[in-house]
């Protein structure tokens, strides 16, 4: 295993993962990976399909249970393995609580079909933080002029376009005011013509110094968005570097080839 | 026609025999069916497992058979023995039966949201039962809708049933009087009476519908 944790110093490090492992049935689909985000890191996680990296986000705000390893979010532990191999997460509550921090973007949208746009974005707040409508209106609003869907404001879902969901699922992830963002390959239910929109919404996040980890099939994002690209094969980590470094002169034979094939 | 103003009244009388069977047994079936299903589709194995048997023994066996259970056999049963005059009786025994029924609707209707829905829910951080109260149950009412409707016209015409406690429901007076008249007029009205009161509840049910359409999935 390639060991990839970076050393923050003077920093606690907003995600840690080390050594995850995660079985579906007999198939090992994460083989050890361990991870370290800093504040402000835009990590663009790339790989074949099946290599496991979709599961290796999901596992970050517990979607998934890990089979062993640790997940410590802004120093705080969500789930840790002791020396016997016994997997321990957080209680329930807890476990809320510090996925909280972390806000997650859907391949699939994932819309509230039954609310309205506003709607949408006001749910949680309202429902988990207790926010009156009359203080979180004007926050959704400001989200959707940022997202530039305040005209869709009373729509429902159905209504909107693939991209038009996508920037409304993040404003609504936004409203929950995360200190990390989750993108679970954001664009790749859209028209290629729809992604250029999600992934401005994204970019102007990332400007804001938002600590993002993006999986992904955009090469183009990756390359100019990130911070670090994390090349992922066969529930491993197999390459993580700069985006410049990655896509120039990649170590690795199988991230060559990969990239190869990509671009 | 003074012969049918004449049978107008019995008849009516039955009218609000069966409907007050028909909205008891709904006023209370459907909350009760609703926790059978939220039990059913609980992580809890063994709740899970008895509603699981309960559906099975009230789908399983005639609604008459436990009609008749609940008035005659109930007050024999060790430790439950109650003794329930006829109303009562038939309304347990109606409420019981249609819960399964219901439950099992409700079931399907929960079961048929995606799996996106709970995470995207989860993510945001809401609890299970926010989830289930704001997300989940929403959206169920939708889909249920015209099964619903379906098994509360049946329920009307269920309550015909309450014969056997000897209770004066409409077709129980119906035929009364066409046993006393030799004529079969009464049954027409009786029918007329079902039809209209099915035809107010398809009504009901499409309004329904029509508001729920106010968004598509």
């Amino acid at each position: 295993m390639r060991f990839t944790t970076n050393d923050l110093p003077g920093e606690v490090p907003m995600v840690v993962a080390r050594d995850i492992r995660k079985r579906f049935g007999a198939i090992e689909v994460l083989k050890g990976v361990s991870l370290a985000i800093g504040k402000g890191d835009v990590v663009a996680v790339i790989g074949p399909s099946g290599s496991g990296k979709s599961t290796f986000l999901r596992c970050l705000n517990h979607l998934e249970a890990v089979h062993a390893g640790e997940v410590v979010i802004e120093g705080e532990t969500l789930v840790s393995t002791d020396a016997a191999g016994v997997c321990r997460y957080a209680p329930e509550a807890e476990l809320r609580r510090i996925c909280r921090k972390m806000g997650m973007v859907f391949q699939q949208f994932n819309l509230f079909p039954h609310l309205t746009v506003l709607q949408n974005i006001i749910e949680a707040p309202i429902t988990v933080k207790g926010l009156s409508r009359a203080a979180i209106i004007p926050v959704a609003e400001e989200l959707l002029r940022k997202v530039g869907l305040l005209d869709k404001r009373d729509s429902y879902p159905a209504r909107l376009s693939g991209g038009q969901k996508q920037r409304v699922a993040i404003a609504r992830a936004l409203a929950m005011e995360p200190d990390i963002m989750l993108f679970d390959e954001p664009t790749s239910a859209l028209d290629p013509e729809l992604t250029g929109e999600v992934l401005r919404s994204m970019r102007q996040l990332a400007d804001e110094r938002m600590t993002m980890l993006v999986v992904t099939h955009e090469m183009a994002f990756a390359r100019e968005v990130s911070t670090r690209v994390v090349f992922m094969d066969e529930g491993e980590i197999v390459e993580a570097r700069p985006p410049g470094e990655m896509f120039t002169s990649p170590e690795h034979p199988r991230t060559r080839a990969f990239l190869e094939h990509m671009l | 026609m003074n012969y049918l103003i004449e049978i107008l009244g019995p008849l009516l009388e039955g009218t609000a025999v069966t409907l007050q069977v028909f909205l008891l047994t709904l006023l209370l079936s459907v909350p009760f069916g609703l926790g059978l299903a939220l039990l059913r589709v609980s992580h809890f194995r063994l709740a899970s497992g008895l509603v699981n048997g309960y559906i099975w023994l009230m789908r399983g066996t005639p609604l008459m058979l436990q009609m008749l259970f609940i008035y005659f056999a109930l007050p024999f049963v060790p430790l439950i023995g109650v003794r329930l005059p006829d109303f009562p009786a038939a309304i347990v025994a109606f409420v019981l039966n249609y819960a399964a029924y219901f439950a099992e609707i409700f079931r399907a209707g929960i079961q048929s949201i995606e799996r996106g829905q709970y995470e995207a829910a989860r993510v945001l951080g809401l609890s299970y039962g926010q989830t289930m109260r704001r997300i989940v149950l929403p959206q169920v009412v939708k889909r249920i809708l015209p099964p619903m409707s379906n098994e509360t016209i049946t329920l009307v015409k269920d309550t015909s049933l309450i014969y056997v406690l000897a209770m004066n429901d409409l077709l129980r007076a119906a035929r009364g009087i066409v046993q006393r008249d030799f004529t079969t007029m009464p049954f027409v009205v009786a029918a007329a009476f079902y039809l209209l009161m099915t035809l107010l509840l398809t009504w009901g049910f499409s309004y329904l519908e029509k508001r729920h359409a106010v968004y598509d999935e």
